[in-house]
Parts: C-alpha cells; structure tokens; sequence
C-alpha cells in the first residue's frame, strides 16, 4: 500500500506546532484520494513530549527519532534523516506544513529523494496514483493544478486550507528509528524569540491589522485586537517603515492567514497584501480612502477616519458582548 | 570573495496578473517585465559584501535573450559580469537547481545569493534545492548576512592564510516567532529575505558601464543538464471571487451585522 508521510514540527516550548494538525489532515486527504495509509515522523531530542499526542491523530504508524543534534533544527541534519526514513519505509508522498522550517527543509529532502515538488498545496484532485495538487501561484492570484510526475511526491501544505487533526483517533504504533546523524556545514548560532500574549498570527480566530493609515500608532489597533483576543498583523509598509515588527507582516511576502475575522485599519489593499488574507471568512475594512482596493474583498466596509473608528468599534464590541 | 547571485525574469508585482480562459497559462499582454524582487536583494546584498570583502558579483539568469534585460540590470548595479543560460521552454525548481549547480561548479563561488522565491510560481525551493545538490550549507530566509572573513585574515601572507574551511558566514533567518541566527561554512548558500536590505538604482554610468560588460552564453546542453519538467502545471484557474460586500454608514450598524449577520462577534 502506498505510503504518505507528514512530518511533524515541534515548537521551542516542545510542543507540537499547531500548524502539524492542520498538515496531518491535509496527509489523511491524500491518503483517502491515493488509497494510500498515513505515516507521521518526528525528529526530537526527545520526541517522548509528544508522541504520545502524535500517536492519538488517526494516523497508521508514528515514527520518532531521537539524537542530541535535532535540539536545534537545521536542514542539513534533518533532511538526510527524513529522506532516509522516507526510503526504508518506501513513502511515495513526503509533506509537511508550509511553516518555516516546512519550506527550508522540504525541498532540501526532495532533492535528496530526487523527488519533485509543490509549494504551499491547498488541495487534491484526482485519486489513486493521478492524485494532482492545487496551488497558489502570483500571490494567490492564480491558483494551479500541478502534477509531480516523479515516482516520490514531496509538498507543503497551506495550513489554512485544512482543519486541524482531533486527538482521541486510536493509538498507532510508535516506532523509533535511528539515522545516521549527518552534521553537515552549518552551525545552529541562536534563536531569539519574539514572544507575545496575543495569539500567533497564523493561528488566531481574529486579526486586526494596521496599515500606512496608522501612521505607525498601534495603539488602537492593540486595544481592539486586545478586546476581541485576536492577532495583530501589519501591511508591508508599516514592517518596512520600521513602525512594528517584521514578523507581523501579513502578505505574499510575510504571513498567509485566514481568520473567522480580519479587520483592515488603514490598509489600501496592495495585491501582495491581499494575497495573505483574501482566505479570510469575514473581511471589515476601515479606511478614509472610499476608492481604496481593500474594499473590493471587504465584506464590510466602513469609509472613515480609523482613529475615530477603532476605538468606537471597541466600546460598541465590549458593550454588545455584555 | 566570488559571489553568484540570480536573476529571475518575472512579471512586475504590481501588475495585474489574467488567467487564460482556456486555463493554459496567463495573459501576457501589456505586462511588464523585472528582476525578481527577491533576487534584486540578493545582487543589492552580494555587491555589498563585495565592496567591504573584495572580490566580484557574479549574476546569472535562464530563459530566453529576453533575460539578457534583467542580467544588464544587475550588472548596471554593479556586478562584474553574467552568465545566460539560453533555454526557452518550461523549466522547473529541479531543472533551475541542476543548472545553477553546474554554473555554480565551474565558477566555483563563495557564495550563491538566491531570492527565497520567485514572485511568479511562488515555490521557495531553487536555493534549497541547490544546496543539497552541491552537498553546502544553506540558510534560507536571510535578514542579515556577515562575513566572519576578517580584515587580518586577509592580510596574512599567504603561508599563513586560513584554510577555505575557515571561512564562514553568520546569517540571522526571519523564522516562525522570530529570528535564527546560522553560521554556515563557505561555501554555501543564502537566500533573501524582503527586509535584508534596499537594492540601490542603477546609476545611468552604471547602465552605460552595463553594456560593454561581457555575458557568456551557455545552454543545458553545453552544462550537460537534462531539464525535463517533472512538475506539470496542467492547468490554471483564477481563485474564486469573493461575493460582493456592502458599505455600512457607522460603527452601530457595522456591530450589528459583525454579530447577527457573520456571526464572529
């Protein structure tokens, strides 16, 4: 029976990268269209924190492997061990989130396994061994059905795209392995955390977003993002101006979301913008500008100043919710 | 230090990108053509390390003449010279990636500086790709690249000089949550990110400089490189439209149909 494998991610806090569940459905998908069975892999200085968490996820068989050299994640130690595994348990699809260490390492293994590969895949067609994928392609505006025509299949998966895998789905087999350790050229320096209360990017229900009409004041658009418990995200201009972080960025070039909620406050709508979070279910733009694009993909839209807007829409929030 | 950087020919971000109604490729009419932004920093950034290490910028390019544009772009900015590898038709990232290996073997760089995608197919795999070809290190996602060469390294008579395997780079990456930060061996390979650094315009001596600067041609075949595709794009499509959305006079009225309408509040 063929083969698909999802590789798991752990964050630095050890725990499972929420984008994984999201990646593991996505592998059971392609399980179902390629008649296929589901494999799960994590490399780990200690994969104990969660293969028992893995093991719950209705896949077939969790591999582990644990090594003091995969503390720090660096691609030339992970893809050889990844493709290795890859190959002894003759895995005809390799995918994993599109997360950062998704898209740094998948197309290292894929070179290893001589293996062709799609980017950032949002679905599949096709079943058995025709299985195609779906893609973005020009910052989402166009999306493509693309074929991998070599006999190993590699992807990553646009976790937004797919629900996250429940626990509770059985018990697989936990098997561990052991690579040989491969250490390659490059040396883990360190990793500096940008740590925050609100919830990750990615990951939240709610975004509230500021733009070049903040003129770099976050304050409002933190008091609301606060009062709904949402993410904060920014436009390109505002990361590149320097007035909030980079990793805020919402974009082709910064973050993909798509949120139940994204409120867009002073944001024109650049087409590298709205390729981050034109996903989104619900859309509010706020912008003085009544032209500006943004209100092309607003299901809501309101024409006026943010800055009399956002803290309005704050109280009238916190006053609905009682 | 010899640093290769590439070139990719894309479609200019800001213009508007039309499917084919028969979904076999985009409209091309009344598009223009740029340097991959990405692969823009990449030049910026190589021409940078030049200026403090020494050393030349090396670009190249595949596809048709019509590359020979953004490869006199590049060298506009100051790279010494080109390298074009002349093939037309469909390529994808293992077909780029074999090709940049055999250039990268026969130039024999410090560095290859690549984007970290191409805003075009969007895949983020080339420099990946690459690496594990060449067997290097690599770090993806570049915000910021130092050489650790030093001054007094450089200096040393030659009986003295550091070996090739004491030259590194330390390069912080844009990651999940925050920033990594690698110190990879050279040679190896880098791909940029946006906020790496602000590529600087071509100066018109620059431009005219740019024109008697020499671009070898070479093409797959003379690099031995088989570049069948093994990624099809069957078919394209434009994302479905979202349905249209309504203005609403005042926060009260957008409140109320964020709660009983959407339902998210």
């Amino acid at each position: 029976m063929p083969i698909v494998l999802i590789v798991a991610e752990q964050q630095p806090d050890g725990n499972l990268r929420k984008a994984t569940l999201n990646a593991i459905s996505a592998g059971k998908q392609l399980a179902e269209k390629a008649g296929a069975e589901l494999h799960l892999v994590l490399l780990s200085k200690d994969p104990s924190k969660v293969s028992g968490e893995l093991a719950g996820l209705g896949a077939k068989a969790v591999h582990t492997a644990a090594a003091p050299e995969f503390e720090h994640y660096l691609a030339e130690t992970y893809a050889p061990a990844i493709a290795e595994l890859a190959k002894s348990i003759g895995a005809n699809y390799v995918g994993m989130a599109s997360t950062a260490q998704g898209k740094d390492l998948l197309p290292r293994v894929a070179a290893r396994l001589q293996a062709a590969m799609a980017t950032d895949v949002m679905g599949f067609n096709g079943g058995g061994a025709d299985v195609t994928f779906s893609r973005p392609m020009w910052a989402g505006n166009v999306f493509a059905e693309v074929k991998l025509t070599t006999p190993v299949k590699v992807f990553t998966l646009r976790a937004t795209e797919f629900p996250a895998a429940a626990g509770g789905q059985g018990a697989a087999e936990v098997k561990t392995f052991s690579p040989k350790v491969e250490t390659g050229k490059t040396k883990f320096v360190d990793f500096k955390e940008v740590k925050s209360a609100r919830p990750e990017l990615t990951e939240a229900r709610v975004v509230v977003s500021g733009g070049r009409g903040t003129k770099g004041d976050f304050k409002e658009i933190e008091a609301l993002a606060d009062e709904l418990g949402a993410a904060v995200g920014a436009s390109r201009a505002v990361c590149d101006a320097g007035w909030v972080p980079n990793d805020l960025q919402v974009g082709q070039t910064g973050k993909v979301v798509a949120p139940q909620l994204y409120i867009a406050a002073g944001i024109s709508g650049a087409i590298q913008h709205l390729a981050g979070m034109k996903s989104s279910k619900t859309i509010v733009a706020i912008n003085k500008d009544a032209e500006a694009p943004i209100f092309q993909v607003a299901d809501y839209g309101l024409v006026d100043d943010l800055f009399k807007v956002l803290p309005a829409l704050r109280e009238a929030i916190h006053k609905a919710k009682g | 230090m010899k640093i290769l950087v590439t070139a990719k020919r894309v479609e200019d971000p800001e213009s508007k990108i039309k499917v084919k109604p028969d979904g076999s490729g985009i409209v091309q009419e009344g598009l223009k053509y740029k340097i991959n932004p990405f692969d823009e920093i990449g030049v910026e950034e190589g021409l940078r390390l030049v200026a403090k290490h020494g050393g030349e910028v090396v670009v190249v390019s595949i596809g048709g003449k019509e590359v020979q544009e953004q490869l006199r772009h590049a060298l506009a900015m100051g790279a010494t010279r080109a390298v074009w590898v002349n093939h037309t038709g469909p390529l994808d990232q293992m077909g780029v990636a074999g090709l940049l290996q055999k250039v990268a073997e026969k130039e024999k760089p410090d560095l290859v500086i690549l984007g970290k995608q191409a805003i075009d197919d969007d895949q983020n795999q080339v420099g990946q790709y690459l690496a594990e070809f060449l067997g290097w290190g690599q770090a993806t996602f570049a915000s910021k690249v130092e050489s650790l060469e030093s001054e007094q390294e450089k200096n040393k008579v030659p009986a003295l000089q550091m070996g090739a395997d004491n030259k590194s780079v330390r390069v912080v990456r844009e990651v999940d949550n925050g920033l990594a930060t690698l110190e990879c061996a050279l040679p190896a390979v880098v791909t940029t990110d946006l906020r790496l650094n602000l590529p600087r315009y071509a100066s018109l001596p620059g431009i005219m400089k740019a024109k008697s600067k020499p671009i070898e041609e070479l093409t797959p075949a003379k690099l031995s490189v088989d570049v069948t595709p093994k990624v099809q794009v069957l078919k394209m499509a434009s994302p479905p439209p979202r349905k249209a959305g309504i203005k609403v006079p005042d926060v009260a009225t957008l409140v109320e149909k964020l709660r009983n309408e959407a339902k998210v509040v």
